[in-house]
């Protein structure tokens, strides 16, 4: 047991400049500094042929080959970047003999969703609900449902901002029992549906990512969990836009992401017309200018949606 | 094809047994009867270190082929379902284990394979896990230092019925609390195949300090005994009437 613990403690605990070579592809890596830890091993910024690539490593081989699985799948996704990369499968025997499965991935940087709605306004958050929204109708249409969907889980990438899933470990066919689930994001914790992966399983996630970092925390389920879920989402200011929708998610009535995106992308229009409106009563010519922007950014963002 | 039943014991303890025999080699007897047990020891609020009573929760589930863990009471649903979801793929992995000796010698294993291989093996365990059926006995711990715990359990059994109930497999549930008022275990609720309904039947704590978790163990074994021996008699009979239809 004591070996036991020793060697998880290396696996999260690789130093910086530690080599690692692949037994099976013979691969070099280089360890650069550790990017974070969870249940199941830990995530470091690597370095192969000057390139960087992010590497999870852990003494849990089956774990991860499940993570590896899904990962494979999302690949197998016609033309779409669903989940990070996947670069390299191989195992590791470090100088002492421990084994460890790897696998490296694609190295995405970016910010935290609440960190980026912080620093550059909780108006892209519609922007965001719309891009989340068209990536889980791809891998719902592919048979897939995303299980553990959560504000860690998100990564929102620059240039241009768009939001990307950096953790697609709980991944799980349609039909099945989600594999991998946080209480807050799961309905079946608040009592509000099953934990069978079906699309509307995320679609309770999504609301409670946004609920999530609306709020700036997590919140208790109380003693009537459904009404603390309507409560906070009518005291979520920057969610009023998208109240109607995003309450139609809670209680599980969408059963595909295409037809709530139509919704939401409706309620961020109307919200626009309205206050275009309400600016044109003003007669400001400032105002009426930049109603008329928001207006044209609105109509350039629908025909790029159906481009 | 006709799909096999995972058996396993859920113990939820708070502490050492102090009566009987040793639980861990109640578990190694239950295990050779093709029953997990798994453990999970409740920790108090204030507990730190790891007391010196847990360390069997360890040996019982070691010996058990099982899985344990060590909880504080507020993350007690999401452990019990993980665990005993973990326990399930162990045991599957066994099985597979066990063919791939068969197959490739003493040197088969899953860790012997290169990784595209050992994905598709286990994608089968995935497989297996979801579709298969399971019996899962909970044996809760009601000993006087459990009273302030129970309606978490409570909860985490709910919780693990809504997520193994999700499955495509079939799911059979009892609860077992010890000690029983006469007998080392009182039956809560038999074979069922949901846990939502607990709520009314849940049990009323039996004061006293004593906690015979081996003899709870071997008892509970008995329980999937009875059953399989029942059902295996009902299996030879229809075997019987089919094989006179040749």
């Amino acid at each position: 047991m004591m070996m036991n613990e020793a060697s998880k403690k290396q696996a999260t605990d690789l130093k910086p400049g530690t080599q690692i070579t692949g037994k099976w592809h013979g691969k070099r890596y280089l360890i650069k500094k550790k990017l974070g830890a969870g249940a199941i091993g830990a995530v470091y910024l690597s370095e192969a042929g000057g390139q960087p690539a992010a590497l999870k490593i852990s003494e849990k081989g089956t774990s991860m080959t499940v993570e590896v699985n899904v990962l494979k799948s999302l690949g197998k996704v016609q033309g779409n970047r669903l989940g990070p990369y996947l670069l390299d499968v191989d195992d590791w025997v470090s100088p002492s003999g421990e084994a460890y499965s790897f696998y490296v991935m694609e190295y995405l940087q970016g910010k935290s969703l609440a960190s980026f709605l912080q620093s550059r306004g909780s108006e892209w958050t519609g922007v965001f609900m719309l891009q989340l929204l068209e990536d889980l109708e791809k891998l719902h249409q592919s048979g897939w449902v995303f299980g553990d969907l959560k504000t860690d889980n998100l990564l929102v990438v620059d240039a241009p901002p768009r939001l990307r899933w950096v953790d697609v470990g709980g991944t799980t066919k349609i039909g099945r029992a989600i594999k991998e689930y946080t209480e807050f994001y799961d309905r079946g914790y608040w009592g509000m549906g099953s934990r069978k992966a079906e699309p509307s399983y995320d679609l309770f996630a999504f609301v409670m990512v946004f609920l999530h970092v609306s709020h700036g925390k997590r919140f208790e389920k109380g003693v009537n969990p459904e009404r603390t879920l309507f409560k906070k989402l009518d005291e979520a200011k920057t969610l009023v836009p998208y109240r109607e929708p995003l309450k139609k998610a809670l209680q599980g009535r969408y059963h595909s992401s295409l037809i709530m995106k139509q919704e939401i992308a409706a309620a961020i229009n109307h919200t626009r017309s309205r206050r275009t409106a309400r600016q044109n009563k003003h007669k400001s010519p400032v105002l009426l200018e930049m109603g008329g922007i928001s207006a044209l950014g609105a109509v350039y963002y629908l025909i790029s949606l159906l481009f | 094809m006709r799909k096999g039943t995972l058996k396993q014991i859920l113990l939820l303890t708070d502490g050492c047994s102090n009566k009987g025999e040793d639980p861990a080699l109640a578990a190694a007897v239950a295990y050779e009867q093709g029953i997990a047990v798994n453990v999970i020891g409740i920790l108090e609020d204030e507990q730190t270190e790891q007391p010196e009573g847990l360390k069997e929760v360890e040996d019982i589930a070691l010996s058990g082929g099982g899985v344990s863990q060590l909880v504080y009471p507020e993350v007690l649903s999401q452990t019990v379902q993980m665990v005993t979801k973990q326990a399930m793929t162990q045991t599957l992995q066994g099985f597979v284990n066990k063919e791939l000796k068969q197959i490739l010698g003493s040197e088969g294993s899953m860790e012997e394979l290169e990784p595209e291989k050992r994905g598709e093996i286990m994608e089968a365990v995935e497989d297996m896990g979801e579709t298969c059926d399971l019996e899962v006995l909970v044996l809760v711990d009601t000993s006087a230092s459990m009273s302030n715990k129970l309606p978490t359990v409570k909860e985490a059994l709910i919780d693990l019925s809504i997520s193994l109930n999700a499955r495509i497999g079939r799911n059979r549930f009892s609860i077992y609390s010890f000690p029983g008022k006469r007998k080392d275990i009182q039956k809560v609720l038999d074979w069922s195949p949901k846990l939502d309904d607990i709520s009314s039947v849940f049990p009323k704590l039996t004061s006293g300090g004593i906690t015979p978790t081996g003899p709870a163990i071997r008892e509970a074994m008995y329980q999937f005994g009875k059953k399989s021996l029942l059902r295996s008699l009902r299996n030879d009979d229809e075997r019987g009437i089919e094989e006179t239809g040749y």
